[in-house]
């Protein structure tokens, strides 16, 4: 399990999640998302394209981000998924709360 | 198999892998053990420890793991006083989807091809088939 931010050229915080996005490991990776915003940036793409599986508790996180970031004036958007985490997101219905793209350079290009 | 995870959240993904590293070959698709049967013990798991055990690092959460033929069930059990399911509501419902917490119980059922509960609560049993 792994989380790695990074940059682009424009500001756009890309945050890769390796592994499990589960109820062990959630607070380190808000907390590293709450850095960032707090350090002024507000446009971010969560990439879980190297991602196995994440518990609700993962999905909660995401929620509770999203709404972060938008109450700062910013947006939180998710790319990568596979097929069995897009009918994650599907079958709970925050598909509909979520900007998702198949890949994180299609997510920085609708920026 | 039998495995006794201290009451700690982030043993979670530890006691996980254990678990599905150590299923027979065949017993399930590696995409079932990779995704649907890691998911719902996460969350199996996570909520014995959070709810059952308060994350009380003198306690434990069981687990144990019985192979049939075709079929994993797996028993995750903790020492609390349990909760009443019915009185879950509906984490897609409009008004609940912005909530941070309340969709572990959604997920496992639909991850999973049966749930069970023992009579008070504590323990629940994760029924997995192949194919």
């Amino acid at each position: 399990m792994r989380f790695t931010l990074k940059k682009d050229k424009s500001g756009i915080v890309i945050v890769g999640v390796e592994g499990q996005l589960i109820v062990g490991n959630r607070q380190e990776l808000k907390q590293k998302v709450l850095d960032a915003l707090e350090d002024g940036s507000r446009k971010f793409v969560i990439d879980f394209s190297k991602t196995g599986y994440i518990d609700s508790s993962g999905l909660g996180v995401l929620v509770s981000l999203s709404k972060k970031i938008r109450e700062q004036g910013g947006e939180l958007r998710l790319a990568g998924l596979n097929a069995d985490l897009q009918t994650l997101f599907e079958l709970t219905k925050l598909d509909t709360l979520f900007a998702i793209t198949r890949t994180a350079e299609e997510a920085l290009a609708a920026f | 198999m039998q495995l006794d995870v201290p009451s700690d959240l982030g043993m979670v993904g530890d006691a996980v892998e254990l678990v599905a590293s150590h299923l027979p070959p065949g017993t399930l698709s590696p995409r079932r053990i990779s995704f649907n049967l890691r998911t719902a013990l996460a969350e199996a798991l996570g909520n014995a420890i959070r709810y059952g055990t308060g994350e009380d690092p003198d306690r434990v959460v069981s687990i144990s793991v019985e192979l049939g033929h075709g079929v994993v069930r797996i028993y995750v059990v903790d020492d609390g006083n349990g909760f009443d399911t019915s009185q879950i509501p509906d984490p897609t419902h409009p008004d609940n989807l912005p909530r941070e917490y309340g969709r572990g119980l959604f997920v496992i059922r639909h991850l999973v091809d049966d749930v069970a509960f023992n009579e008070k609560g504590n323990g629940i049993c994760l029924t997995l088939r192949a194919g």
